[in-house]
């Protein structure tokens, strides 16, 4: 693999991370992240529609005028969730429960319009694939940390394992929604420190 | 009654921002003053219950009769999009105004996910047409009254003197989550 094609698919995992650097779809970061596998599900349900819709747009951005783009990728993007909305809702019901409103609410998350715009209307297919790659994996990763440290400070658990003794206190607030907050300021804060410190 | 309970519910214990995470993108990044902050609202109430009324509208008009409720996040979307575009072109005619105040917020609104989850959610919940409005303003009179209460508090912030660590967003996560905390107190209002 060359250095550009390299270099699109590491920058959103780390240097560019969507969540934790551009803070971007906040919403499904704090309104899911739970649990680590709600978090994890999010993520990898995000990954599909970004990596479908990228290059769905790459492929299609000759046809498209100009000035009615940003409509024409809002319907790529809602079909794709359309797709991942009824497969988890056929194979994954438990996981779709729990996600609820947010898996249709994908459509609106700030990261696929954002990388259908800055990336994939100006690339070719294969970048636009990596690119779409590193950013849902990026995005995948920073929620199922952030699902993973609410889930062991919440409910004294990880991926539903249960550490604790029965009937031990454990930190609810985590898994209520200022929690939320409170962790991802605390992993933001964190970042901004090892950034500063590279 | 019924009506009365959806307002308190909506407003105060289900807040949209602070318990259900719809709109953080506006709640974070145009809460620096109350000014702006007003009109964010006044411009969230206003499009939220409008495209609220013409989801609703269209969904048992057209998809349930026919079978299409797949579709819905689609036409949803869909609608809301052009619904924001032609206000914002009635507004700039009928009432420059109105338009100057809430002009700039407008297309910002699209893809604030609290507009699709409110007319998403009034499906899911099976409100009537009024039940529903009833939803859709008492969501964005919340998402008002914690977006003007949040700028208040970060027009303070502003003459703090903050460790470097917490400067800009997390000081504002912190905020918000402790602001959170205090609707908490609402929690079991209603039941």
């Amino acid at each position: 693999m060359d250095k550009t094609s390299l270099n699109n698919l590491t920058r959103g995992i780390l240097r560019e991370n969507p969540t934790l650097v551009m803070l971007l779809g906040m919403c499904p970061t704090l309104g899911v992240t739970t649990s680590a596998l709600n978090g994890l599900g999010m993520g990898l349900a995000t990954l599909f529609v970004l990596m479908m819709s990228n290059m769905a747009i790459s492929l299609v951005k000759n046809v498209i005028p100009s000035q009615v783009r940003i409509p024409c990728y809002i319907v790529i993007i809602a079909s794709f969730v359309t797709v991942v909305d009824l497969l988890m809702a056929a194979y994954l019901p438990a996981l779709h429960g729990a996600l609820g409103i947010y898996i249709p609410l994908i459509v609106v998350n700030c990261i696929i319009l954002g990388r259908a715009e800055a990336f994939a209307a100006k690339n070719n297919t294969w970048q636009s694939l990596l690119d779409a790659v590193g950013m849902g994996i990026g995005f995948t990763w920073a929620l199922a940390l952030l699902g993973s440290i609410r889930e062991v400070l919440g409910s004294g658990s990880l991926f539903g394992w249960n550490f604790l003794a029965e009937g031990a206190d454990t930190m609810l607030l985590f898994i209520m929604p200022p929690g939320a907050f409170l962790a991802l300021a605390g992993l933001i804060i964190t970042v901004n420190q090892l950034r500063k410190a590279k | 009654m019924a009506y009365f309970m959806i307002f308190i519910t909506a407003i105060f214990v289900n807040n949209i921002i602070l318990s259900q995470f719809l709109g953080i993108c506006p709640f974070l990044g145009v809460s620096k003053k109350i000014s702006t902050a007003a009109g964010m609202g006044m411009a969230v109430m206003f499009v939220i219950t409008m495209s609220t009324i013409v989801t609703f509208l269209i969904y048992y008009t057209f998809l349930q009769p026919y079978q299409l409720t797949f579709m819905t996040t689609v036409t949803f979307i869909l609608v809301i999009a052009a619904l924001v575009q032609m206000v914002e072109i009635i507004l700039k005619k009928t009432s420059p105004a109105l338009y100057q105040a809430l002009g700039i917020f407008l297309p910002l609104i699209t893809t604030n996910c609290a507009v699709l989850g409110i007319a998403i959610l009034t499906i899911q919940k099976n409100y009537t047409l009024v039940a529903g409005v009833c939803y859709a303003l008492a969501s964005s009179i919340g998402f008002t009254l914690a977006i003007i209460l949040f700028a208040g508090m970060r027009e303070r912030l502003e003459f703090t003197k903050l460790p470097p660590a917490l400067k800009g967003t997390p000081i504002s996560l912190i905020t918000a989550g402790l602001l959170s905390m205090a609707f908490m107190g609402f929690a079991g209002v209603g039941n």
